[in-house]
């Protein structure tokens, strides 16, 4: 027997894909137009806009920066997140509920007013350096999904195996990394991923941060955008797109995406 | 290498609620001794104690010579057997009966000789190089076993390690432990909520109730006599009489039950320990008779349940609903008046507190 599927159906999936994957096929297209302006469907085939980016050193010099906040915030977010996650697992008996939320907080702020607010605290009230207060409010903005894609993986652990491995002559801390940390790997490598792809495509926290001589990619992007209206910024784009796809093929590869929608 | 336990006034508390109440407990060197109750009665915590994973509030833990009191979990040599297995996942069966090996900084080739002799001890020959997650739940617990052996600890704990088994395999795991704890003379403490499975294994079992020990007997002591209501109640003395002496009559005595009747209980086979008692008595201790009998209890007889060895009624008397057993060749219709003859093997009695 066959199952039939409502035609009603079919046709919502398709519009949902058309709306989901339309706009980035645009942008490919654009990229690879032959024009000096941006245009869809694309007129004339080059490759010239991609290797256009590395020739403007604003791009290649933000793009080292965002890699670098990516990398180095959601180092931060991590060392934060991972103790944080923990103890909100291990001890959820004794812990308030409420401070579990807390670190949901930075996804519920409008991210607009928590840039503003970590402009107006770190950098004008505390002469932060840019790129420190950039470092501080990226590991800020990830934290949420260290935690909680880390603190899932926990909550699935048998805390009983770290006892086993303190009765059986292993310190707590010792056991922490050489029973616990093995054992949440995966949400780990997955909270990681999630949080560098989120760090890598910010906007709204970072244009209150950046300044004179610091922008990250996407930034720049857009300051590229007001001035210049040329093929770069969707050329840009799909590299960013680019990344992130790459990253998350790796991730379904080694762990399933499924993963990021537990 | 095996050592005794000493539990002195133990208390513990979890924030302002207390779990253990001045609880005292020796174990002997060798010696296997249960904590046996219902969920909440502080027996796990007891473990947990010992294991040092809590810390009381007032009292000393001694093993052997050394005060275990304060010193963390990681420094008191026991070893450990959790209900869940507890098996680092991320571990072969070699690793993890290694772990505690590796912890002490035994040699490597020392370590691959104990792993592999005590893996054979426990019958995981062909397992050594799977993980966890391809074991079935007996064979992880071998590997928890093994786990816990290979230290060589002066004491070995067990906290429900059975209950995830299914029966069959329970029963068999159980002689395993009983087995490899006496082949080692190891002192064991068990904690377990299942009676046969305490009876079974032990040198002597502490029943435990609301953070104390009720009453720590060998099996035999705690089945036959138990010294108050709650381990009568707990090892099947179903029914629970009141009784009253009235007089001495000759060679009996004549007591008056909760509800009024009068019955006279032979003195060469009741001992009767205080003016105020209660008569407990199994479903066996009460012997369905015909109303002609001499002494008994007269008894409206209710439901007749059939029970292979014998048919069980539920029985309305003076003081109560009870439940008494009757032979199978003579089966009384329900709803008939008879006597329970109480049984002085099955029966005891318990002085009432005054």
């Amino acid at each position: 027997m066959k199952t039939r599927i409502h035609p009603v159906l079919i046709f919502i999936t398709v519009v949902t894909f058309l709306f989901l994957l339309g706009p980035l096929v645009v942008i490919i297209g654009a990229s690879l137009s032959d024009t000096s302006y941006l245009t869809f469907p694309p007129q004339g085939l080059t490759l010239h806009w991609y290797s256009n980016i590395f020739e403007i050193s604003a791009f290649t010099r933000t793009m080292g920066t965002s890699f670098m906040l990516a990398i180095g915030g959601t180092t931060l977010s991590m060392l934060i997140g991972i103790p944080a996650a923990y103890a909100l697992a291990r001890y959820r008996v004794e812990l308030p509920s409420f401070l579990g939320n807390i670190f949901v907080l930075p996804i519920l702020i409008p991210e607009i007013v928590l840039g503003f607010s970590l402009m107006k605290s770190l950098a004008s009230g505390f002469g932060v350096p840019i790129i420190a207060a950039l470092l501080v409010g990226h590991a800020l903005i990830v934290l949420p999904y260290t935690v909680r894609v880390v603190g899932a993986s926990l909550n699935s652990f048998d805390f009983s195996i770290e006892e086993a491995a303190v009765s059986l002559g292993c310190p707590r801390y010792k056991a922490f990394f050489t029973v616990v940390l093995p054992n949440i790997r995966a949400g780990i490598i997955a909270g990681f991923i999630l949080a560098f792809i989120t760090s890598l495509n910010d906007v709204s926290i970072s244009i209150f941060l950046t300044g004179p001589g610091v922008s990250t990619l996407p930034i720049q992007l857009l300051a590229h955008m007001e001035q210049f209206f040329d093929p770069t910024i969707a050329s840009v784009s799909v590299l960013l797109m680019g990344v992130t796809v790459a990253v998350m093929a790796v991730v379904e590869r080694t762990l399933g995406l499924t993963f990021l929608t537990k | 290498m095996t050592q005794s336990l000493t539990l002195s006034n133990i208390s513990a508390h979890y924030g302002s609620t207390q779990v253990l109440e001045d609880l005292s407990l020796d174990i002997a060197e060798g010696e296997l001794v249960s904590l046996l109750g219902s969920s909440g009665c502080g027996k796990t915590t007891t473990l947990r104690l010992v294991a040092g994973f809590l810390e009381p509030t007032a009292g000393t833990i001694r093993l052997g010579d050394r005060d275990l009191t304060r010193l963390p979990a990681h420094a008191r040599d026991i070893g450990l057997v959790f209900q869940t297995y507890a098996l680092f996942p991320h571990l072969t069966v070699r690793d993890n009966v290694g772990f505690g090996l590796k912890q002490r900084g035994v040699s490597s080739a020392e370590r691959t000789k104990r792993v592999n002799d005590m893996i054979e001890r426990v019958g995981l020959g062909e397992l050594t190089d799977r993980h966890p997650a391809n074991l079935s739940g007996g064979q992880r617990q071998r590997v928890a076993l093994a786990r816990a052996l290979v230290i060589e600890p002066p004491l070995l704990m067990f906290d429900e390690p059975l209950s995830n088994l299914d029966a069959k395999l329970r029963v068999e795991m159980r002689v395993e432990i009983r087995r490899l704890q006496q082949a080692n003379g190891t002192t064991a403490l068990y904690v377990t909520h299942d009676q046969e499975e305490a009876f079974s294994i032990s040198d002597r079992v502490a029943i435990m109730k609301e953070g104390r020990i009720m009453q720590l007997d060998t099996p035999e002591v705690l089945y036959s006599q138990p010294a108050n209501a709650f381990v009568a109640n707990f090892v099947g003395f179903d029914n629970m009489i009141e009784m009253e002496v009235v007089q001495e009559a000759g060679d009996a005595v004549r007591v008056q039950m909760a509800g009024g009747h009068m019955i006279d209980l032979p003195k060469d086979q009741f001992t009767v320990p205080s003016k105020k008692f209660t008569l407990a008595a199994r479903p066996e201790g009460l012997l369905v008779a015909s109303p002609e009998s001499k002494i008994g209890i007269p008894a409206t007889l209710g439901m007749r349940t059939y029970l292979g060895r014998a048919y069980q009624y539920h029985c309305e008397t003076a003081s109560g609903t009870m439940l008494a057993n009757g032979p199978l060749m003579t089966p009384f219709e329900s709803g008939n008046g008879a006597l329970l003859v109480p049984q002085p093997e099955q029966c005891c009695l318990l002085p009432n507190k005054a």
